[in-house]
């Protein structure tokens, strides 16, 4: 992966200039490679990760297995599409294995999750089943361990 | 006279004289005023700052979970060696044998023990090594207690702290035994180019002398790739090459290096290893087993990351005003300190004191490290603006 994109994944706050720094390059170097990344679309847009544990009401996700019957011309693009043109789908994969799409939605209760499942998701046409299940516990989010680290036990000074 | 008959005529002493001769490990003052002190920001560190990658530590726990709590063999785990041989071969081309007869290779507890052990096993008593410096401390003192002589050869700035052949060549005498050479090297961040190399090679040739390459920071190159003195023609014969996990997979505290040379140097090392170490920790071995296998990419996303701080550190320092050579490996930067007028202990001590900033003085890798001082980037971007923000009030207030 490109360097500037290694970079902004671990910290997309980094400034054109200290990505620069960094990188040995100059600013105007850095600021016309990310106009183009952006207009490539290879940069979709940047976001804070949050630590849900810590935010009172930072509401939860669904995680939905859906299987799907493809259809003729379109095979599962056109159903897809039905469902993650919902604001509430987060996240919407197609994948191999024993069912079709990953669906993450969010709500702010369980019931919310469990009413747009029953009522939006679960009718649409080619729809075969869903399986619903809930996060318990992150461990992890986007590479980020949520416990708080461990401190160093380096010495301040060596050889 | 011999040495030996000398000593024994001399009044006995509890600990023994060659021990006592030796200087203290660097300033011992300076460092007992850092480790007294709360909230320092630390660039005097000679170690990684991330943490072992999680793939070598799960192997090291899984290998406990095995019930691997035993000796190896003194020559170590063979799957070790192979792997050790293996990773020589595809990064620079080095074919080492690392079968059990006529094995070349041999794993040690750092490279420091490695280094120990072949001083021991090459120095016969006065036989004379010569050691570049500023490097670092153990060097010399290890030369000393294997009962040789330490002949220093200073580098300097203007030469980029690059050992020049001419100076090495005008140090050697009939008692020159060894050269050890250590690049990319600590505390200078220096390299050596290929020019050197073959010059120092041919030297060693000519004279029969041992070179000690200790190469630990092989893969912390930055500016081209590093060539490993062992690949150069000829040189291989006349070769011991030191290396090790520590620096590039961030496994200090596991202690794992490795020595690789002709049989028979390296059978003589492992001769003393057998008696005075047994064997390297089995977990460590295998710990080393899986960096070697499947660490390159927690290394390489490290090695990226120490040479954007370098970029960070050099550039803060020379807007500071302070003469920095461009460091081309290690994660070392050694700037020059003169412009502030003070010498390398008062400017750390002061740095220390007043800004709560910790580097290493220059003179704890020998005297030609005066007028310098030793900042590690092996620490995070905001250590490293904190340090040079300090460095910047310090020198406005002289």
């Amino acid at each position: 992966m490109e360097e500037i994109l290694k970079l902004l994944r671990k910290d997309a706050r980094l400034s054109n200039a200290e990505i620069a720094r960094r990188l040995g390059r100059t600013e105007e170097e850095v600021a016309e490679r990310m106009a183009q990344l952006e207009k490539e679309k290879v940069i979709l847009g940047t976001h804070a990760i949050l630590n849900p544990d810590k935010i009172k009401d930072a509401g939860l996700i669904g995680i939905i297995e859906v299987k799907l019957t493809p259809e003729r011309e379109s095979g599962f693009d056109a159903i897809a599409q039905r469902i993650y043109n919902f604001p509430e789908v987060r996240l919407c994969y197609l994948i191999s294995g024993s069912y079709d799409l990953l669906v993450f939605v969010e709500g702010e209760t369980l019931q919310d999750v469990a009413m747009f499942v029953a009522q939006k998701l679960a009718p649409i046409a080619h729809v075969n089943s869903t399986a619903t299940h809930f996060i318990l516990k992150k461990y992890k989010e986007d590479g980020i361990i949520l416990s708080d680290p461990q401190s160093s036990e380096r010495l301040p000074i060596s050889f | 006279m011999s040495l030996s008959e000398e000593v024994s005529l001399q009044k006995k002493t509890r600990v023994s004289r060659v021990v006592q001769s030796l200087p203290p490990s660097g300033i011992r003052e300076f460092f007992d005023l850092v480790l007294a002190m709360d909230d320092v920001v630390s660039l005097g560190v000679g170690e990684p700052d991330f943490v072992t990658p999680w793939t070598i530590c799960e192997s090291a726990i899984y290998a406990l979970e095995r019930g691997r709590t035993s000796y190896t063999s003194n020559w170590g785990l063979l799957e070790l060696r192979r792997e050790i041989a293996n990773y020589l071969y595809r990064r620079f081309g080095l074919s080492y044998n690392p079968e059990s007869d006529n094995c070349e290779i041999l794993p040690t507890v750092g490279v420091s023990q490695g280094y120990d052990l072949i001083l021991r096993a090459i120095l016969e008593p006065g036989d004379e090594v010569i050691i570049h410096q500023p490097s670092y401390v153990a060097y010399h003192p290890l030369v000393t207690l294997a009962g040789g002589v330490p002949i220093i050869l200073e580098t300097t700035a203007a030469d980029g702290f690059r050992i020049q052949p001419s100076a090495v060549e005008n140090l050697i005498t009939s008692r020159t035994k060894a050269i050890v050479l250590n690049y990319p090297c600590n505390p200078t961040g220096s390299t050596l180019e290929r020019a050197a190399l073959e010059a120092i090679a041919e030297l060693a040739r000519q004279e029969d002398i041992i070179v000690l390459s200790d190469e630990v920071y092989a893969e912390l190159s930055y500016e081209g790739e590093h060539v490993s003195f062992p690949t150069i023609a000829g040189a291989r014969d006349n070769c011991v090459l030191m290396s090790g996990m520590s620096k590039a997979w961030a496994m200090t505290g596991w202690r794992m290096g490795y020595l690789a040379g002709p049989h028979d140097l390296i059978a003589a090392a492992c001769k003393i290893h057998q008696y005075s170490m047994l064997s390297c920790p089995i977990l460590t071995q295998y710990a080393a087993i899986e960096a070697l296998r499947h660490g390159d990419r927690a290394m390489h996303d490290m090695v990226d990351t120490y040479n954007q701080r370098r970029r960070v550190i050099v550039e803060g320092l020379n807007q500071l005003g302070l003469e920095c050579h461009t460091p081309e490996g290690a994660f070392y930067a050694f700037p020059s300190i003169k412009c502030s007028g003070l010498s390398s202990v008062e400017f750390c001590k002061r740095l220390l004191t007043e800004e709560k900033v910790a580097i290493v003085p220059g003179t704890a890798f020998g005297a030609s490290g005066e007028g310098h001082v030793r900042m590690a980037y092996a620490a995070s971007f905001e250590a490293i603006e904190k340090a040079l923000a300090g460095i910047g009030r310090l020198l406005g207030r002289l």
